[in-house]
Order: C-alpha cells, then sequence, then structure tokens
C-alpha cells in the first residue's frame, strides 16, 4: 500500500517523525558547498536534482568521532547525547554501501561498539532513483536495486509518493491511498567491466607497470576516500583539552589509504612505497580482496562519488575498466 | 547483526584497562623492558596495545610472562613509546589484548629448530625460546642466530648467555668492525651456511626481523632444502585499532591484526605490499 502526501502534509510528518528521529536526507550544507546528509525538516531542503558530495556514512560513522575520554588515571567512554532513532533518505547506491560497511565493523573480527550503537538506531528510506548522474556505474554492479528498506520515496513536482513497510513509520502515515512501488535505474552513461582478478593472477596484476601511471598523476590526498561510501579505515588520535590540560578525549578519525603516511610505523618503514602501489591496494580491496572474504558482492558499489572528487581528474571508473586491457596479456606471459 | 553479535557488541573492545608496571629493567639506550600485572593467558608471539591517556597507542609484542605479569621490550620510536619510557615503576600502562595469532610452539617441539631475529625481532621470540630452555626434553637441537647492529644495541645479554649454554648462538654485530668477546661481526645472513645440511633439510624455522631480512633469510634455507610449511615469520604493520577494523595493517585481503602478525611460510609467501 502506498500514499500520495502532498509537500505540506508531508512536512507535519517530518515534524512528528522528528520527535522520534533525526532525519538525514540530501541538503546544502551551512556552507552552501556541498550536498550532503544534512538534518532536514522540510520536503523543500531536500536536493535531487544533482548527485550528494559526500555519501550516507558521516551518519553512522562520524569523521571525527569520540571513542573514550579521559582524565589523569582514568578513561571512560563518550556517552550517546541523543536517544532518538536515525532516519535517512538514501538512493539504493548508499543503501547498498551501508551494508558493505556492516561487513567491516560486524564481521570483521569483533563487532564494533561505536559503529554498532549509532548504525542499530538506522532506518533506511528508499529515495526512488531512476536516472542516475553523471559518474554512476551502479547498474555493473548490481547495486541500482535495493530490498532492505524501511520505506520508500519518489519526490514528485508538490507532493511525494510513500511506501511505509516498516510497522514503526507506517504509523506516521495516512491520507489518499495510492500504490507505489519504487523503480530502479536500468541503464547507466557508463558501463564497468569488472576485471577479473583472482587468486592466480593477483600477484602479476599486482606487479604490473599499470599502476605506475599514478605515481606522479595522484598527490595522496584522500579525497576519494573521504568521499567513498564504502571505506571504512581510521586513525585514533588522543586530543588535549589545552596544552597543559590533563582531560582529553580519544577519537578517531577518518583515514585513507591513498595517503603516502598509511603504512608507515613509528620506525619509519613505510610498506607501500608510491602512489601506483596506494592505487593497486585500493583497487584491489574495492573489487577483489573483500569479496574474497566476505562473499556476497564487490565493495564498490559504483556511485562514482570518488571521480567527482579528484583533483587530478584520475577516474577510477577508468583505472578499474582499463585494468581488463592488462588481464589478456599477463595471462599470455 | 546475529544475536551473539549483538551481545558482543555491547562490549566495547577499543577500550582498555589500566595496569601497573612492576619492574623497568633498561635493555639498551633505547629499549626498556617493562614487566606489567597481567593476568590472563598469552600465547608466544601475541601483542597487546599498550596506550597512555595523552600519548596514544601502539601494537607491542609480549617478550616475556610469569605468574601474574607480561613482559613487553620496547623501542623508543614514537609517541606512545616516548610516553611509556616515562613511566616508573608502581605506575599504569592501559592494555587491551591479548591479540593475533602465535608460534605453534607444540609444533616445534621435538625436532630441530632454526631461530633467525633481527634486532628487536628477539622480544617476540624470546618467550619460545625460554620453553625451549624449561623444557629440555621436548628440545632437539636448537641454532640461535640473533642479530644487532652494535654493541649498544644488544638486546636480552644475560638470556642470551644462557641461550649459548644450551643453544647453537651466534650473535652478529652488523656495524662493528671489530670482533667483539660473545658477538660475531656481520649480517645474520653471513651465518646461515653454518647450520649443517642435514639440520636444514629437517628443522622448524622461526624467522623475524625487517621484510627484506626475513626474505633473504627464507629465500636460502629454502634453497637448501627447507620445507616451506615448516617456517614461520611474524610481520609488524602499523595498526591503530588492532581488531579488524583500521584498516593500516591491511596487506591485499590479510589483516595482519586478525590473521597474523604469526604466519606459516605457505601463506606469507602469498602476501605482498
Amino acid at each position: 500500500m502506498g500514499y500520495r502526501i502532498d509537500n505540506a502534509q508531508m512536512n507535519d510528518i517530518l515534524a512528528r517523525l522528528a520527535e522520534d528521529y533525526r532525519i538525514f536526507a540530501p541538503a546544502w550544507d551551512r556552507q552552501k558547498k556541498n550536498v550532503r546528509f544534512c538534518h532536514v525538516t522540510m520536503v523543500e531542503q531536500i536536493v535531487l536534482d544533482r548527485q550528494t558530495d559526500f555519501s550516507t556514512k558521516e551518519i553512522y560513522y562520524p569523521i571525527s568521532q569520540v571513542m573514550m575520554r579521559f582524565s589523569t588515571d582514568h578513561i571512560e567512554d563518550e556517552e550517546l547525547t541523543d536517544d532518538r532513532g536515525i532516519l535517512i533518505f538514501a538512493r539504493a547506491c548508499d543503501i547498498n554501501a551501508l551494508g558493505r560497511l556492516d561487513r567491516i565493523f560486524y564481521d570483521n573480527g569483533n563487532p564494533d561498539y561505536y559503529y554498532a550503537r549509532l548504525r542499530e538506531k538506522v532506518k533506511l528510506a528508499l529515495i526512488e532513483c531512476t536516472e542516475g548522474f553523471e559518474n554512476c556505474f551502479c547498474v555493473s554492479l548490481g547495486t541500482n536495486k535495493a530490498e532492505n528498506y524501511a520505506m520508500a520515496v519518489r519526490f514528485e513536482e508538490g507532493s511525494v509518493l510513500v511506501k511505509a513497510d516498516d510497522e514503526d513509520l507506517a504509523v506516521y502515515f495516512s491520507g489518499e491511498e495510492e500504490p507505489f512501488e519504487p523503480e530502479f535505474v536500468q541503464e547507466n552513461r557508463k558501463r564497468l567491466t569488472v576485471p577479473d582478478i583472482n587468486k592466480e593472477n593477483l600477484r602479476t596484476i599486482g606487479k604490473s607497470e599499470y599502476w605506475q601511471q599514478f605515481d606522479e598523476r595522484c598527490i595522496g590526498c584522500g579525497g576519494c576516500n573521504t568521499v567513498c561510501p564504502t571505506c571504512s579505515c581510521f586513525d585514533t588520535t588522543d586530543i588535549l583539552m589545552g596544552e597543559d590540560s590533563l582531560e582529553g578525549e580519544r577519537r578517531r578519525i577518518w583515514s585513507s589509504c591513498m595517503i603516502p603516511t598509511f603504512t608507515e610505523t613509528a620506525g619509519g618503514t613505510r610498506f607501500r612505497k608510491s602512489q601506483g602501489e596506494n592505487m593497486r591496494f585500493k583497487v584491489f580491496h574495492k573489487f577483489y580482496d573483500f569479496k574474497a572474504r566476505f562473499g556476497e558482492a564487490h565493495m564498490c558499489v559504483g556511485c562514482g562519488r570518488c571521480d567527482m572528487r579528484c583533483p587530478k581528474d584520475i577516474s577510477f571508473f577508468d583505472t578499474v575498466n582499463d585494468l581488463n586491457k592488462e588481464i589478456p596479456e599477463q595471462n599470455n606471459d | 547483526m546475529t544475536d551473539r553479535q549483538k551481545a558482543e557488541a555491547m562490549i566495547n573492545i577499543m577500550k582498555p584497562e589500566p595496569h601497573r608496571v612492576l619492574k623497568i629493567v633498561r635493555q639498551t639506550r633505547a629499549e626498556y623492558t617493562f614487566r606489567v600485572e597481567w593476568p590472563g593467558v598469552t600465547r608466544d608471539g601475541q601483542f597487546f596495545m599498550l596506550s597512555l591517556p595523552r600519548e596514544g597507542e601502539a601494537p607491542i609484542s609480549i617478550s616475556g610472562r610469569g605468574p601474574g605479569y607480561v613482559e613487553f621490550t620496547i623501542r623508543k620510536v614514537g609517541r606512545l613509546t616516548e610516553g611509556v619510557f616515562g613511566l616508573e615503576e608502581g605506575g599504569l600502562l592501559y592494555m587491551r589484548g591479548p591479540y593475533g595469532s602465535h608460534w605453534p610452539v607444540e609444533k616445534l617441539e621435538n625436532e630441530n629448530l632454526i631461530v633467525v631475529t633481527s634486532g628487536t625481532g628477539l622480544a617476540p621470540v624470546r618467550t619460545s625460546l625460554m620453553h625451549f630452555i624449561e623444557h629440555p626434553e621436548a628440545r632437539r637441537e636448537v641454532y640461535l642466530i640473533a642479530g644487532f647492529k652494535d654493541r649498544h644495541s644488544t638486546l636480552f645479554d644475560e638470556d642470551r648467555e644462557m641461550f649459548s649454554q644450551h643453544f647453537h648462538t651466534v650473535y652478529p654485530l652488523s656495524r662493528e668492525k671489530e670482533k667483539l668477546p660473545g658477538y660475531e661481526t656481520g649480517r645474520v645472513t653471513s651465518f646461515l651456511k653454518d647450520i649443517p645440511d642435514e639440520v636444514v633439510s629437517t628443522a622448524n624455522y622461526i624467522i623475524t626481523g625487517a621484510p627484506a631480512v626475513i626474505a633473504s633469510v627464507t629465500e636460502e634455507f629454502l634453497g637448501r632444502g627447507a620445507a616451506p610449511e615448516k617456517i614461520w615469520v611474524s610481520f609488524e604493520r602499523r595498526m591503530q585499532c588492532a581488531v579488524g577494523k583500521c584498516g593500516h595493517c591491511k596487506m591485499n585481503g590479510v589483516y595482519v591484526c586478525l590473521e597474523g602478525p604469526v604466519f606459516n611460510f605457505t601463506q606469507a609467501r602469498e602476501m605482498f605490499d
């Protein structure tokens, strides 16, 4: 069952939802620089005509997160201050990407406390996406579709179509009934051929000269990892309240495998020394070893945000697609 | 999440607990051994995340253990380790662990054993060497080649004298020009040839140190007939979490914190950066 709800009515519903949920949807950030997943209170704030610069991950896996607070001889957990749930209006790519992060934070070793306590609050409202954007290649990866959402919406001129399957959410909706089943984008402008990286050719491809093109081109800014909805790496750091303060906090902050010091130990050893090696590591993670470890799917969901972000115009899409040309040659060696 | 995971997620695996420093032994100018109160079980070659509020965390291998304590031999190289050097006996060190895979000591018993280490690489091997001192009945021939930079950087001087009484030992110093009593000059790789072929082809191996040293030592022994599945190595990697989340220690598909740091060579040879 679905409902057609005009925007004014929907805004009333959002106001009621906000008593129990923090609501996030694509919207311009305060500086009007980026479209990100911001707190919204009205349908009119939601930006749908361009792709979000950031993904949904900053909601449940914050860029900088206080883990613990400490004083001279005491460490204690940072408490969550907001009891409300989290409702996110997101497209299929980001919904699929959340499943990828779950694998790392739940299934790789023991589950992560800080992730779980935010993640378990999340309910997803699928934004119907039938067109995609310039850099999308979700159809090639099957991430154009999603099923694990609590409700779905189609934003139309002046009104929204809503389908709320989740019983916690269904109670907020009523009014003019209209059947609604979300559709999914069927074709992107970009089509990716996933390279056949496997156990046998892994080392040959890994040591290929192909990666050297990035030694100079990539400046190691890590922007691609920052906007990626599936990148999960972090650094931990202790921050003091003041120069002489004995009080402080231990935070974790997003890190990036493309930053030159990512593998550097305290003794100064760097295990991956070039940007080419870093690029190979990232491509292998997104298109080989995540799937080898967890089964089901590749890590990349084809949102194309990294291509939009790169200041050196390096296309991850092209990097992965062009890798296909390397594979038959390598196998003939 | 499964129900079991939900229960586990209630436990904060990133939160360290304070433990009292019982004893501090100076090994070199830059390396001290810290004995810390620890009631739990540890295995040889495992590590802990050590931390101090304000100084951050770092992964450190166990270099010793006894009733109610573990020991860490720490080299002063970064922010955390400099902070730890400021501790006094009775002070508090924050710990979580133990983490990682371990040397398979049971498999190493009753067969010849060759151990090659360089620098602080001797620290994570020390408990296994002590095992064979304490259990001579489980020991065959043990060869230990433990290299250091120079006379100022040698570790576990007393232990090594004891090892020399029970094992075949060589302690090469790579940057000393003159031969000092009890030491040789040169690199560990120069002394591998002195181990007899019949030992090389049958022994188990423990090899630690810088990746390049592990690679060249392993290659030489394999060339002389060592069995790859009898070689065990340990990898040192940058880690921010040690529980499979931060991504820093990942070598392609392998998380060194979860699957390592101790690897059988048949797995290690497939891994690369």
